[in-house]
């Protein structure tokens, strides 16, 4: 195989990875840029294998979406809407309940909360929110709240971001999803979503979270108007980050679904851009533990094959995801977990249930 | 395994046995990397074919009942239907005017219909001046049987009548056993490739299929292969080779679970090894979707398939992938490749 890889012009990537050293902006580049997607994909394997073995991960979780009404509205988003628009909702903090009530029965143990920039729900609303899920459900690790909301939630609460990250946490914050991060290039920002919290603004979210021994997930929306330079920044921003901080789980590449969105004239992602965004993120981001294969973006196929390009985690059967279905995903909201185990072990893995924290539940 | 790799990278023949191997042990990677040296030393340049054309299915009735089938109707059923001479002229000028070269003329086993309509068929469609990839050898089986008549004959009269090649379609696996299992009342393995050697004996090209993922073993997917090899050596008729997976839905196999994607690359992988008699090898985006398709050419396939303006048993299953010729050529291109429409002997249409 390392012929394979030297016939790519990858033979001093391969040196590097056999001797554990840190790639370059410039390697992450080259490898983007390689057409040849098996050499990449052998190279990420010996990273995820090195520091994942043979595991791969899923998670028993359900997702709510709890408003889209959304004053941001980025160009690349099908999801959010402005609070006079007949499609837009909120739902209160009753309605959350109900929906985490309604499946107790079910063994969750994850709750995936996150939703729009909305102009005048109120701070309490989301410290409601949170006790509210508790109050049913209080064994549940609410993941929740975006970067780009938490910066929201502590300008409504006239407080600094650590106190009020410390107040959600102490109404039943778990940990924080990796959204948001889109691409952190101010140059995309500033085309897609210029009112955005900017992307150091989400770092400095992410690291004051981490200093407060909060884990999160970081994550970029790759396929739409960002050049394969601005996506390895983003990488390099994160590796910095995380050498800072050691706060980040699993980092997530998002594939943009042009579908219902502005820039709907763009072609969807093709499933060798998906796989080379697994595979350079899992080489270029040394210090990040895991890389997740998220099946509702990239369908369970694609995911399936992305446990041997660098992924070590599909995510989970989710349930009524709304953001990505906005899009136009053609994938299913939800995938049972024999679903889950079945592909992850096709694919010569052994599938671990995991928690929000990657602790095991259950090896099949 | 190291002395497996360096046999196909020398262009040996590899045997069962050793194919048997590669399916089930050798990594994602080296399947890969394999099925590409074989797949460029029979393609050096890097080209990937697809044709337009349109699949048109005559009639959805059928006595065969086979148990994985989602799309077919029983004779009493009176939802079931036979396509008008009118509808398909419809049709095949709808085809011609979308730029398609060829139709796919395939339909279920018709309870009474004699050869001599298949034959008034193709001659009403050859009017149109277009391609007729037609008639599956169950077909073409039942016809000679419904007729009285020997398979040859049956080719000759549907040669004559201007019907230009036959369609890969009813192989599903090529062996008895699992036959009987899931199609008995469809014509052999043995009888599947004497319509096939028939029909290369007097000069048409065929292609051929495979379906698995039901109830076949993974040894039964391989005797498959062999089986076509052999044929292939006697008679080089084949044009290309075409698997895909059993899709469960709506059929009266709906519990076996649906074969995943890796798996797919695999099989397609040690086919493009092992089938080394085969020129071209097919991806099935229209089981697999357009981002396992496009892996698929880093899997040994060199060709798209069919645009298909239209599509039915496959779609009966719920499953329901649509590429246009444009986003098949996007495709292409971006896993590195040059796409070229070909017509059915894979000659290649117009200038780059």
């Amino acid at each position: 195989m390392d012929t394979m890889v030297v016939k790519a012009g990858l033979g001093d990537i391969l040196a590097k990875v056999k001797a554990k050293e840190r790639l370059s902006a410039d390697d992450a580049v080259k490898l983007y840029k390689t057409p040849d997607i098996l050499a990449v994909g052998y190279l990420a394997n010996l990273v995820r294998e090195q520091l994942n073995g043979n595991a791969a991960y899923f998670i028993y979780n359900q997702h709510i979406n709890y408003s889209n009404i959304c004053t941001n509205l980025c160009k690349f988003c099908a999801f959010g809407k402005d609070k006079s628009s007949p499609s837009a909702y909120e739902m209160g903090v009753e309605d959350v309940v109900l929906k985490v009530r309604e499946r107790l029965d079910e063994p969750i143990t994850e709750i995936h909360m996150v939703g729009g920039i909305h102009p005048d729900l109120p701070y309490d609303y989301y410290l409601e929110l949170l006790r509210g899920i508790k109050s049913v459900r209080p064994a549940v690790h609410i993941q929740a709240f975006t970067c780009v909301e938490i910066a929201h939630l502590a300008e409504l609460a006239g407080k600094s971001v650590a106190d009020t990250l410390a107040e959600l946490r102490a109404a039943g914050l778990g940990s924080i999803p990796g959204g948001g991060a889109e691409v952190f290039s101010p140059r995309i920002r500033q085309l897609t979503c210029e009112k955005k919290l900017s992307g150091e603004g989400w770092l400095e979210v992410a690291k004051t979270a981490h200093r407060l021994g909060l884990r999160s997930n970081a994550t970029m929306l790759y396929g739409h108007i960002e050049t394969v330079e601005e996506r390895v920044e983003h990488l390099a921003m994160l590796r910095n980050a995380q050498d800072e901080t050691g706060g980040f789980l699993a980092f997530i590449p998002l594939a943009f679904h042009p579908k219902n969105t502005e820039l709907s004239g763009l072609s969807r992602t093709t499933g060798l851009d998906d796989l080379k965004n697994i595979a350079v993120s899992r080489l270029f981001l040394d210090n990040f533990p895991h890389i997740k294969a998220y099946w509702v973006m990239i369908g369970p196929k694609l995911a399936q094959v992305a446990l041997a390009f660098g992924a070590d985690d599909v995510d989970g059967t989710v349930k009524e995801e709304v953001i990505t279905h906005m899009a136009g995903a053609d994938t299913e909201q939800a995938m049972a977990r024999d679903s889950l185990v079945r592909m992850i072990r096709e694919a010569g893995r052994t599938p671990i249930e995991r928690d929000t924290l990657y602790q095991v539940i259950k090896a099949y | 395994m190291n002395t497996l790799s360096q046999k196909i990278l020398d262009g040996q023949r590899i045997s069962a046995d050793e194919a048997l191997i590669l399916l089930e042990k050798a990594d994602i990677y080296q399947l890969g990397f394999l099925a590409r040296a074989v797949r460029e030393r029979l393609h050096p340049t890097p080209i990937v074919t697809y044709i337009v054309d349109r699949n048109i299915n005559y009639t959805d009735i059928c006595i065969s009942a086979c148990k994985f089938c989602a799309f077919f109707k029983t004779p009493e059923d009176p939802a079931g239907s036979l396509l008008s001479f009118e509808e398909l002229g419809k049709k095949i000028k709808e085809t011609k005017e979308l730029g398609g070269t060829q139709i796919l003329l395939q339909g279920g086993l018709h309870p009474d219909k004699p050869l001599s309509y298949y034959v008034k068929m193709v001659r009403f469609i050859k009017r149109f001046g277009i391609h007729v990839h037609g008639f599956s050898p169950p077909e073409i089986w039942h016809f000679a049987q419904i007729s009285k008549v020997s398979v040859p004959h049956v080719i000759t009269r549907l040669r004559e009548a201007g019907l230009d090649s036959i369609p890969g379609g009813g192989a599903e696996i090529l062996v008895d056993r699992v036959r009987k299992l899931t199609s008995p009342r469809k014509c052999t393995a043995a009888q599947w490739l004497l319509v096939m050697a028939a029909a290369h004996e007097q000069g048409l090209r065929t292609t051929a299929t495979m379906m698995f993922g039901h109830l076949e073993t993974v040894a039964e997917r391989i005797e498959h292969l062999v089986r076509l090899r052999d044929l292939q050596d006697r008679t080089g008729g084949f044009t290309a080779f075409i698997p895909w997976p059993f899709q469960p839905n709506n059929t009266a196999l709906q519990n076996v679970l649906p074969t995943t994607a890796m798996t797919y690359l695999r099989l397609l992988a040690v086919s493009r090894i092992f089938l080394d008699n085969f020129s071209n090898i097919q991806a099935s985006w229209v089981t697999q979707g357009p981002k396992i398709a496009e892996l698929s050419l880093f899997f040994g396939a060199n060709d798209f398939g069919s645009t298909m303006i239209e599509e039915n048993v496959v779609a009966a299953t719920g499953v329901s992938y649509r590429l246009s010729e444009q986003e098949i050529r996007r495709l292409v291109e971006d896993a590195g490749f040059t796409p070229r429409q070909r017509l059915m002997d894979y000659s290649l249409v117009g200038q780059e």
